[in-house]
């Protein structure tokens, strides 16, 4: 049965970085279970979008919700799980890859009683555990688990932050730039992991950059330059026309018309 | 409080009666100074404020706060100069000052086209130097110095009080407080996604930072209170890649350097506050040389075997 109540459903939305317009008179619904791939030149407005999720940042004008309520009561569900671009971390942190992935459920056990808060991880709550021994086996990083963070390559980091976000066990997925300098065995891994998630009926959102996966996994892709440029599955919205519009911007883009995900 | 203040005197002597155990053991001529009381404040509170430095200068060092941290601990004077005037506890007007001076540096980064480094330069000095004026006009040159430099063997029972409380507070903020803390010093827009109040958090460790400073006031100065706040935080991150034994290593260097400072500058009669950064800035140099992964020969080492390899 499918939840008629969209992911993500956004209403003239817009979105301003110091006076700067980075979104404008957004105006989307993605529907729940389905694998989004957000497309668009540099500086379009895509992390925003996702910003505009996690609340890093605020929202000019406009609606945003999450699964029907705000924004910031899904993040307290904890119903959203980001992974954000690599340049972001902290890789000296003194950190395992395990603890790493731990963080991730650190907003579930804000609902774990009190005590198990204040004891060593080893005595609390054993989902957590669990939960991050199955992100690390999901994403082939299990032997890696008592690492520190720093001494990982490129593909492997990304692999760590897909963990994080899959040990939080969340209904959506948002994914900044996923396949952004991984190694081809590591995509490879990360798609599939992906898919996985989505056929256990989570939404998976992701900016990308990568025109070839999108076109094979991707359920629906969104076009953003600012403004929506235009939505739909990928065969319509990656060919060769609509690219070259994207690339332009989209000056007669459909000012909040509404296009709805098949 | 009345009924309190015996309570926490009892403390203050079972801590102090603690220390005094492990100091006997050092030869008789080490041990000797701590016979007296004064010398015996001192030491419980360079203890206190090793440890409690120790702790904060770990997140002060990861969130690269450092410059943040001076800017505090020299925002605090106007608010002692105050605090002298009305005969109020010094403890209460550096917060005050400390907090004004970090909400303000907020606020002007927030609002203007002015950026973080310039704000903290700004709002620090301008503070200082009127904390500076507001002294010269009450206070003697000797008491100014006291405060610019600490004064660990003056430490009065009241001001060790102070500390011990401050290091309780702390503590237990840290412990109750984990891990938000730890996942808005590693990510902070991780601990956004996960619906953390962050602004709660950030402003929260400024209030742990400013108390910190506070306490450590008397000990080692406003002046170089900041290096308390870094050295055993950045020794520390040289010599291990977990947290927790990050927090560890550097309350042993904060404590280390504290204990030992103090014995140094007693037996060669000079400034304690300045021995003990001194000593901390020695325990940081010898990490930087030797730490068996990160230090310079073990990095050198690595460079010189791979080349003979290839």
């Amino acid at each position: 049965m499918i939840d008629p109540v969209p992911a993500l459903q956004a209403r003239r939305l817009c979105a301003a970085y110091h006076q700067q317009t980075v979104l404008e008179d957004i105006t989307l619904s993605l529907p729940q279970g389905q694998w989004t791939a957000i497309v668009g030149p540099n500086g379009a407005g895509k992390s925003s979008l996702l910003n505009l999720v996690i609340g890093s940042l605020a929202p000019l004008r406009g609606e945003l919700r999450i699964l029907g309520k705000s924004p910031a009561s899904q993040r307290r569900a904890g119903n959203i799980a980001y992974m954000a671009q690599q340049e972001h971390m902290e890789w000296d942190f003194p950190i395992s890859v395990r603890d790493t992935v731990l963080t991730g459920r650190y907003g579930l056990m804000r609902h774990d009683p009190l005590w198990q808060r204040l004891v060593p991880r080893h005595w609390a709550n054993p989902s957590h555990r669990q939960a991050v021994e199955a992100a690390l086996e999901a994403v082939d990083m299990a032997d890696y688990a008592a690492r520190p963070i720093g001494a990982l390559s490129g593909g492997q980091k990304k692999r760590v932050m897909l963990a994080r976000a899959l040990a939080q066990q969340a209904r959506i997925l948002l994914l900044d730039e996923p396949l952004a300098g991984v190694d081809p065995p590591s995509e490879a891994l990360i798609l599939a992991t992906l898919e996985r998630e989505r056929s256990a009926g989570r939404t998976v959102i992701m900016v990308t950059h990568d025109m070839p996966s999108a076109r094979v996994h991707a359920d629906n892709v969104l076009l953003i330059n600012r403004t929506l440029v235009g939505m739909g599955t990928p065969d319509e919205m990656l060919s060769d026309a609509m690219l070259a519009r994207l690339a332009v911007g989209a000056p007669e883009a459909r000012h909040g018309g509404t296009r709805v995900a098949a | 409080m009345s009924q309190l203040e015996p309570f926490a005197l009892g403390v203050i002597d079972a801590l102090t009666a603690l220390l005094m155990m492990a100091v006997n053991l050092l030869p008789e001529n080490l041990a000797a100074p701590f016979e007296y009381r004064f010398m015996q404040r001192a030491l419980l509170t360079s203890v206190l404020v090793g440890a409690i430095c120790g702790l904060l200068s770990c997140y002060v060092v990861l969130k690269r706060w450092s410059l943040l941290g001076d800017a505090i601990s020299h925002a605090v004077l106007p608010g002692v100069a105050v605090a002298y005037l009305l005969g109020w506890p010094f403890f209460i007007g550096a917060f005050v000052t400390g907090a004004l001076t970090s909400l303000g540096i907020g606020a002007i980064e927030r609002h203007t086209r002015i950026k973080s480094d310039a704000a903290m330069g700004l709002m620090f000095t301008a503070a200082f130097a009127l904390g500076i004026v507001i002294i010269s006009k009450i206070a003697t040159s000797t008491h100014l110095m006291h405060i610019l430099f600490g004064n660990v063997l003056g430490v009065k029972t009241s001001a060790l009080l102070l500390t011990l409380l401050a290091s309780l507070v702390a503590l237990l903020a840290i412990w109750l407080a984990y891990r938000p803390l730890l996942l808005y010093t590693f990510d902070p827009q991780q601990a956004q996604a996960l619906g953390f109040n962050t602004g709660a958090i950030h402003y929260g460790l400024i209030m742990l930072l400013t108390l910190t400073i506070v306490a450590s006031l008397e000990t080692v100065g406003i002046i170089l209170v900041v290096a308390m706040l870094i050295t055993p935080g950045a020794t520390a991150h040289l010599l291990t890649d977990r947290f927790t034994t990050m927090l560890a290593i550097s309350v042993a260097v904060g404590v280390t350097s504290a204990v030992v400072g103090l014995m140094l500058s007693v037996s060669l009669d000079v400034a304690s506050g300045g021995t003990i950064v001194l000593v901390a800035s020695s325990l940081f140099l010898v990490a930087l040389l030797a730490a068996p992964r990160h230090g310079l020969v073990a990095r050198h080492w690595r460079r010189w075997r791979l080349n003979a390899q290839a």
